[in-house]
């Protein structure tokens, strides 16, 4: 296996890069909502009237102000980054493309301007976006595409990166918007989370699949060498998500906790939700929102969720330690897994019984997101694993080798 | 008509109007509330840290040492059916001062405007959130700024909140009639206006404790009703 050039390595970083700050994007989100001041900021894409760039640092530093300001702020350098991403995977010929889409988005936004006062705001906006990829689109560096389907799924993050803004921005101009008595704006703000997280693991995937290590491994499935991890690691992955989902579908609600024990719910091992109870339970809160039967089963579908993830992805990590050795970066990857899992109950508790700090929630958004990322590379790196042998003792037989592939700590 | 009997009719219809009804009573709270719990934020925050040296508390139950239950909005519930009233003119204010809503907890007419102003020398936003009025989310960057609002359709306990400063929360209650009070810091009430002698159903809603009702006659303009609400264990 030949060695990657140097644009092959700082492209590799510059994918790492992208992802981290992208992280930090998901957290600053988290925060957001942990703190409850989403709607700080109440327009968009305008901030409080100013271009969002050119708030003044005096109203920026304002309370929950400064969370959703930097939040946005942090998004469109993140957007910034995915087109470069963009423009890195798709070689030379993403240009044309670039450039197509950027005026597109310019001339979109030019309209918009023309339609009133109303579109001022999100006509500069999508003006400004379509300045940054048409940018991308005239950078003359010559440059070959990456290893497919790298440049798809950079046409990919490109894409969700928009729509993610889009969808960030909409939860705030529509969130006093009812739907079937759910204003809008909580649902934009709950697509808004998981499709972040989605993203996430997306530049995570791109920046794996730029690794050294990850070009080492060779793209086959043998079935009979990872055996049941074919559909356990895909599983565990989805009940992360899963939980993922249940968690953002409270946290957007903003109604307080739905259970302030742990283990026990209202001092129950599954706390009733017939009115009567419902209504003894509103009767011990301070809260004066009341919670509802729906928002007590959802956290307790929680806590089960967080019992089957736990319980696959441990389980993935036996199947994983047995079959392919301690060596193998399957084992690796589910050995930091299980470990992420550990953490990331621990603060599920933690969270309780803080009575939902944000800085204590947020952390459990973060860990949830690196525990889902750590989820889709185990299941791909699972399938590229057969280069391994299958081994019958904990040494694998070329140690050397094995503790190079695709482990976490080698990226 | 002359200009002095103009003068004359319109003496007479103040004075009734100025010699109108009260109905005065308490509210009391039986059984013990969960305590209130300190906002560790308020203090925290670099503005509102200022203006409280010690630790604000939640304002859900606020009740005196007889019992008398504070912030809960007395109104006349029935015995009105097809009578029309004129709106207010008097502008509530809902203010903000020192990161806390002052009234906790207020009530206005439907269609009656009232103000929001924000007393502090920084920034707040007002973020309404009404389950059946249309709501609203407006910044007040300035010391002293107010706004005109009004709701249109009746409501109990529309919720108003800061997002710049999340524990900021207030309730406005939006009723039929202008026959309404808010108890002060002992349960009292009194709702003053041109009520007609006759009989009453009048609701207490508090935004925890719930609601209950009371019926009571008007006679002369006077009359008294004490009503009572429980905390479920």
């Amino acid at each position: 296996m030949p060695a990657p050039d140097r644009s092959d390595r700082w492209l590799q970083r510059f994918a790492a890069l992208t992802a981290l700050c992208t992280l930090g994007l998901v957290c600053m989100g988290g925060l957001v909502t942990s703190k409850g001041v989403g709607m700080a900021v109440p327009d968009w894409p305008t901030s409080y009237g100013y271009n969002m760039f050119a708030l003044p640092v005096s109203t920026w530093f304002t309370g929950g102000v400064f969370h959703e300001h930097t939040h946005r702020l942090w998004a469109s350098t993140v957007g910034v980054l995915v087109v470069v991403l963009t423009r890195w995977l798709g070689g030379s010929a993403s240009r044309r493309p670039l450039a197509l889409i950027g005026a597109g988005e310019i001339v979109a936004g030019w309209v918009l301007l023309k339609l009133g006062a109303d579109w001022k705001g999100a006509g500069y906006f999508l003006s400004g976006i379509g300045g940054v990829v048409l940018l991308g689109g005239v950078v003359w560096v010559k440059n070959g595409s990456a290893v497919r389907p790298l440049p798809l799924l950079g046409w990919l993050a490109f894409a969700a990166v928009q729509f993610q803004g889009l969808l960030g921005g909409l939860r705030v101009v529509l969130d006093k918007q009812m739907v079937a008595d759910l204003p809008l704006g909580t649902v934009f703000g709950l697509v808004h989370a998981c499709l972040g997280q989605m993203f996430l693991a997306l530049l995570c995937v791109i920046a794996l699949s730029l690794t050294v290590s990850w070009r080492r491994l060779a793209p086959t499935l043998d079935k009979a060498r990872v055996g049941a991890l074919r559909w356990m690691l895909p599983t565990a992955t989805a009940l992360v998500f899963l939980q993922l989902v249940l968690g953002a579908s409270m946290r957007h609600q903003h109604a307080g906790l739905a259970i302030h024990d742990f283990p026990l719910a209202y001092g129950q091992v599954w706390p009733g939700t017939d009115p009567a109870s419902v209504e003894r339970y509103n009767n011990r809160r301070v809260e004066e929102v009341p919670v509802t039967a729906a928002q007590i089963r959802l956290q307790m579908f929680h806590r089960l969720g967080a019992v089957a993830a736990v319980a696959m992805v441990f389980a993935s990590w036996v199947v994983a330690k047995n079959r392919l050795g301690w060596g193998s970066p399957v084992t690796r990857w589910a050995s930091v897994w299980t470990a992420l899992l550990g953490v990331q109950a621990a603060l599920g508790a933690f969270t309780i019984w803080s009575d939902k700090a944000a800085d204590i929630a947020t952390a459990h958004v973060a860990v949830g997101a690196i525990s889902l990322v750590t989820g889709v590379c185990s299941t791909l790196v699972a399938r590229r694993v057969s280069v391994f042998p299958v081994v019958s003792s904990a040494k694998p037989r070329d140690p050397s080798a094995a503790f190079a592939f695709a482990d976490p700590s080698a990226r | 008509m002359n200009t002095t009997l103009k003068f004359a009719a319109a003496i007479v219809a103040t004075a009734t109007f100025a010699n109108a009804a009260e109905l005065t009573g308490k509210v009391t709270l039986k059984g013990t509330p969960p305590p209130a719990k300190p906002i560790p934020q308020v203090k925290a925050d670099a503005n509102c840290g200022k203006t409280h040296p010690t630790d604000v508390m939640t304002r859900t139950y606020v009740v005196s040492a007889d019992g008398g239950l504070a912030n809960t909005v007395v109104y006349i519930k029935g015995g009105l059916e097809g009578k029309t009233f004129p709106v207010p003119a008097e502008k509530p204010l809902i203010d903000q001062v020192g990161c806390m809503y002052e009234p906790y907890v207020s009530a206005v007419m439907a269609g009656q405007t009232f103000q929001v102003r924000n007393s502090d020398a920084f920034m707040h936003n007002v973020n309404a959130t009404p389950k059946v009025n249309k709501g609203f989310n407006f910044a007040q960057a300035t010391a002293g700024q107010v706004n005109d609002k009004m709701f249109d359709k009746p409501e109990l306990g529309a919720k108003f909140a800061c997002n710049v400063h999340p524990w900021m929360i207030a309730y406005v209650s939006v009723l039929e009639n202008p026959f309404f009070a808010v108890t002060d810091k002992d349960g009292k009430f009194a709702i003053k206006g041109d009520l007609p002698d006759g009989k009453y159903t009048v609701e207490a809603f508090h935004q925890k404790a719930g609601t209950v009702t009371g019926e009571v006659q008007v006679k002369g303009g006077k009359a008294t009703l004490d009503l009572s609400l429980e905390v479920k264990q």
